[in-house]
């Protein structure tokens, strides 16, 4: 069956195919990734980011080894879904790894499955903590909300007393209120209010206005990355929060890089925390943006979706390396929690083998104007952070 | 042969009727890459059996069945995660309890309207579960979805697997027993009144037969299949999200019984499993125009072929006949 | 006690303006289901269309917002007349079912069809400037767009009911939702009153869902997702009724609203129930003949 009648079947770079011997050994990547609804454009990142990763670095292949892709759209956050494809590409496809999903619930859904199949599971995006606890065959290398809101929260308690909490109503929504809440008020600032949107939510103006009424020094505000976050912005400005001096601030998802010119001057003063920028000057994200340029054109910019794509593929053709093009599920997570890289484009990062969640360094960044454009502007770091809500938990 | 099945017809068996579950039996063996989707086409189609008995038997109205199939989902997964109830018949039990109490007391409330208040009440009713669905989040999940659902092996001995062969013949049974019921409904008296009700209910009223306690008693029973559909569903899929109880979910049951054919019970069988298929085959790489297919093919079954493709068949069949007559 | 009040005055204004958006668009939906007894679910595509046309024509031909709002209102018009004639003016006499599962059909292909042409992003008007930033009114700063949104729709509703209270034409919409075989045995042509009635009421909706986009913002599941108020609005409001709908509307955009900013917890939760209580009190809704 492996070989025959599989419809959606996706072949990826004709020079892979090229490159390949007669006896060419294929190993099967299923994708999960969401290329429909209103959150198409995150997958659409996500997807760049690894499709780019693979066509720069097809040399990294032990000879005779070739990957197929087996991608599926789960079409946003839509467990259900998600589920019922994982479930197919176990069972139809035979996939031996797992890679993609943007968001939560999704990655949630999965995660009993890859424990039953011993399948090596490489999240890209979803970011809420409890997940690599789920299942032993899970490692991440996007980030975690309490990563960046932790130490923001702790950041903020130095600068303001008083703030506000908008998130969205789901469990990266809940992970961010309780990462910045706890940093905030560990640092002994005081939360005045706190509000919890509709993930699903038409209009933000309401959830804004009440912020605007409790008066705090700050909002802080995690929406999914995208439009949204864009929309809330919108609101921000439209009620004059900036005008009554509240700030506002969030993980890097309320100003991610490719929205920043649909905010407009807005987003100005904008502080952040965040894992990548990419405005950032190390050499390997300079060479990582003029790669994706040269890819996908001049006013395209990746985000930090399509850094956690590119380092999960980096891992994927590592371990396929080590074992020479022979995937066993527990030798393949041994291995991957020994990754490391010091040159991604977001910096250092690496596996921690305890947790099997990602070392990386955060950034405090302000939005300014960089020769005429917007950028996420970073002015302090804080390195190599483990995830603190699985610290906190240890003790 | 394909007959719109009522009351009057004769009620025995026919071979034809044996054939889809042996059908399905052979599905089981020979497709093995195809049982995890098969266990949800039998889910949906025992779903869309429940709501031909109250919109193709009794004309019912309604947008909003999902509501006791999302209920019994989410009982049986909430008894499963967070109650510690992991027996599976156990589950299907309260689903199905649930529903039906769900079922009696909405249906003897909404029953007396008719027409776009009706629709109104049976859409807002599952509004609210959706939204209950959506905030009680310590017992639901919210949007993240219900996961961690524990389910033990069916009476201790079978255990439901990855590959969904437990869950397949399980599903099957269960729907066994939906089918075996509602067709004995349908060719009882009982079944002919609420036809009577559907073409005339003032004439019901006259010839004193209890039109609204009639509606309420099928209105709870098809509420309760719909419940242990749901309870399939959290069984096999040992997950539950909020599409469940979506007004998108009820938009596609009421397309795949329209398809196959409403107020004919295999309709009911016919749609799902075409439906299914073809979403399968054909939804993975463009589902844009797959839902731009769906629309219009509603859009052509309602102004051309009202019986939906058991209709087609039954033209078919009696051109067929009548030629060589 | 000020807090509170600034809290109230800010639901009173943003209730306000989502309940005069609801309205624009639910109006139309009420009048035709009163005089066909049609029951038409796709009538949000018409709305949807008419966000998608102002976008579309704003950002890729130039149009000024103006000549946007008013393409919006005569497309969506026009286009609604093909379709009555060609498709829904067969299924008058066929029953509700037909009906319903007919323009279920529709919206499934008007969301696919939004996909192809447009994305799957949510889009957003661009603005012209004059209709940005804060507008101070009593000492307090409120969002100027909404402030135009409030009095253009006050502007709206002020020439609908007067079009259908004091002019000739109205008199004849009136005359046949109260009794439509009469109407026509007196000599009133109810089949090309009904394609205009129709008509005008589906410009209003795509009117509405131009000057909604920010409120209910423009993407393809729209007719899916707002359907249940749209419906709400008609239902609890009254079928063929021009005020019932619009205190529905405002009930239900100001309840929304609050609920938002009070208990956003309940999401909402309120206004399904209050749904349900009025329509088993008053089945025909608040202004509608009860049968």
């Amino acid at each position: 069956m492996r070989f025959a009648g599989l419809v959606n079947k996706l072949l990826v770079g004709a020079a892979l195919l090229c490159a390949a011997t007669a006896s060419a050994q294929t190993i099967k990547i299923g994708v999960i990734n969401t290329y429909s609804g209103p959150f198409a454009t995150l997958g659409d990142l996500i997807d760049k980011g690894f499709k780019l990763y693979m066509k720069q670095n097809a040399a990294k292949l032990p000879p005779g080894v070739k990957i197929e892709l087996v991608i599926r759209d789960a079409g946003g956050p839509n467990p259900d879904k998600a589920k019922q494809l994982a479930q197919e590409l176990i069972v139809r496809d035979k996939i031996q790894i797992l890679t993609g999903v943007v968001f939560t619930p999704n990655a949630m859904a999965i995660a009993p499955l890859t424990q039953e199949a011993k399948l090596p599971f490489f999240i890209m995006n979803a970011g809420t903590s409890v997940i690599t606890t789920r299942s032993p065959y899970i490692a991440r290398f996007s980030f975690t909300l309490w990563q960046s809101t932790y130490p923001l929260g702790a950041w903020a308690s130095r600068k303001y007393k008083t703030a506000y909490i908008a998130v969205s109503d789901f469990a990266p929504g809940h992970d961010s209120e309780a990462g910045f809440e706890r940093g905030f008020t560990e640092g002994g600032g005081k939360i005045v209010g706190k509000v919890r949107i509709p993930l699903a939510n038409p209009d933000f103006v309401p959830f804004m206005q009440r912020a605007k009424d409790a008066r705090p020094d700050v909002v802080f505000s995690f929406i999914p990355a995208g439009r949204q976050a864009t929309q809330i912005m919108k609101a921000y400005g439209d009620l004059g929060l900036g005008k009554a001096g509240v700030k506002f601030i969030g993980p890097g998802d309320i100003t991610t890089d490719e929205e920043l010119p649909n905010m407009g001057d807005l987003a100005l003063g904008v502080i952040t925390m965040h894992h990548y920028s990419a405005a950032a000057t190390r050499p390997a994200n300079k060479a990582f943006i003029a790669a994706w340029k040269k890819e996908y054109g001049e006013k395209s910019w990746p985000s930090f979706m399509s850094v956690g794509a590119w380092d999960a593929m980096d891992a994927i053709y590592y371990v396929i390396r080590e074992q020479k093009g022979r995937i066993d599920p527990d030798r393949t997570m041994a291995l991957v929690k020994q990754y490391k890289n010091p040159n991604s484009p977001r910096g250092p990062i690496a596996i921690d083998p305890a947790t099997r969640d990602i070392i990386q360094n955060e950034y405090m960044r302000e939005v300014r104007k960089v020769g005429g454009q917007l950028a996420n502007v970073e002015f302090e770091t804080f390195a190599q952070v483990k995830d603190p809500w699985k610290e906190l938990q240890k003790k | 042969m394909i007959r719109r099945a009522s009351y009057g017809e004769p009620a025995r068996i026919g071979w034809l009727e044996w054939l889809p579950w042996a059908a399905a039996l052979a599905v089981f063996f020979a497709l093995p890459e195809y049982v995890p989707l098969g266990a949800r086409i039998l889910v949906y189609i025992l779903f869309a059996l429940s709501l031909d008995l109250i919109l193709g038997y009794a004309g019912i109205i309604t947008l909003g069945h999902t509501a006791f199939f999302g209920l019994g989902a989410y009982v049986a997964g909430i008894l499963g995660a967070k109650l510690g109830v992991t027996d599976p018949l156990l589950q299907m039990a309260a689903a199905a309890a649930a529903a039906a109490l769900l079922g009696v007391a909405t249906g003897a409330v909404i029953l007396r309207t008719r027409g776009l208040t009706l629709l109104m009440l049976t859409l807002a009713i599952t509004a609210i579960l959706l939204e209950i669905a959506n905030k009680a989040t310590a017992l639901t999940g919210g949007a993240d979805g219900l996961s961690g659902i524990s389910v033990t092996p069916i009476l201790g001995q079978f255990r439901f697997d990855m590959f969904g062969k437990t869950a397949y013949l399980y599903c099957l049974l269960v729907l066994f027993a939906g089918w075996w019921i509602v067709r004995r409904i349908i060719y009882s008296p009982f079944g002919a009144s609420l036809v009577g009700i559907r073409e005339n209910v003032v004439r019901m009223h006259a010839i004193g037969s209890p039109a609204y306690a009639r509606l309420i008693a099928v209105y709870t029973i098809s509420a309760t299949i719909a419940g242990c559909a749901g309870a399939l569903l959290t069984q096999t899929n040992q997950f539950v999200g909020l599409n469940v109880l979506s007004f998108e979910f009820a938009g596609e049951l009421l397309v795949m019984l329209v398809l196959g054919g409403v107020g004919r019970i295999y309709g009911a069988f016919v749609g799902p499993l075409v439906y299914m298929i073809a979403q399968d085959q054909l939804a993975k790489q463009f589902p844009e125009y797959w839902y731009f297919g769906i629309g219009l093919l509603l859009v052509a079954v309602v102004l051309f072929a009202r019986g939906g493709l058991l209709g087609i068949a039954d033209r078919v069949v009696s051109k067929f006949r009548g030629e060589r007559r | 006690m000020e807090a509170f009040l600034s809290s109230l005055v800010s639901v009173a204004f943003h209730g306000a303006a989502y309940g005069m958006i609801l309205y624009v668009i639910s109006v139309g939906l009420s009048v035709t289901m009163g005089l066909m007894g049609f029951v038409n679910l796709a009538h949000g595509v018409f709305a949807m269309a008419g966000g998608y046309i102002l976008i579309a024509a704003m950002d890729r031909f130039g149009v000024s917002y103006p000549l946007g709002l008013a393409l919006a209102f005569v497309l969506v018009a026009a286009g609604s007349v093909v379709l009555e004639r060609l498709l829904y003016s067969r299924l008058y006499t066929a029953g509700e079912l037909a009906q319903v599962l007919f323009t279920i059909g529709l919206i499934f292909i008007a969301v696919a069809t939004a996909r192809l042409l447009f994305g799957t992003l949510q889009l957003l008007v661009p603005l012209p400037d004059y209709l940005k930033g804060q507008f101070g009114l009593l000492g307090r700063d409120f969002p100027a767009f909404r402030v135009f949104l409030i009095a253009f729709s006050a502007v709206m509703v002020g020439i609908l009911w007067y079009g259908v209270e004091r002019t000739r034409w109205g008199a004849m919409v009136r005359a046949a939702v109260d009794n439509g075989p009469m109407a026509q045995s007196i000599g009133i042509n109810t089949r090309r009153l009904f394609t205009i009635t129709f008509a005008l009421g589906s410009g209003l909706a795509g009117l509405g869902g131009a000057l909604g986009a920010e409120i209910l913002t423009v993407q393809p599941t729209y007719p899916f997702e707002h359907l249940v108020y749209f419906l709400i609005v008609v239902a609890v409001g009254g079928l063929g009724s021009l005020r019932g709908p619009f205190f529905a509307a405002l009930l239900i955009g100001v309840t929304d609203t609050a609920c938002k900013y009070w208990v956003p917890q309940f999401g909402a939760f309120f206004i399904y129930v209050a749904t349900i209580a009025i329509l088993l009190w008053r089945p025909a809704g608040l202004f509608g003949r009860q049968g």
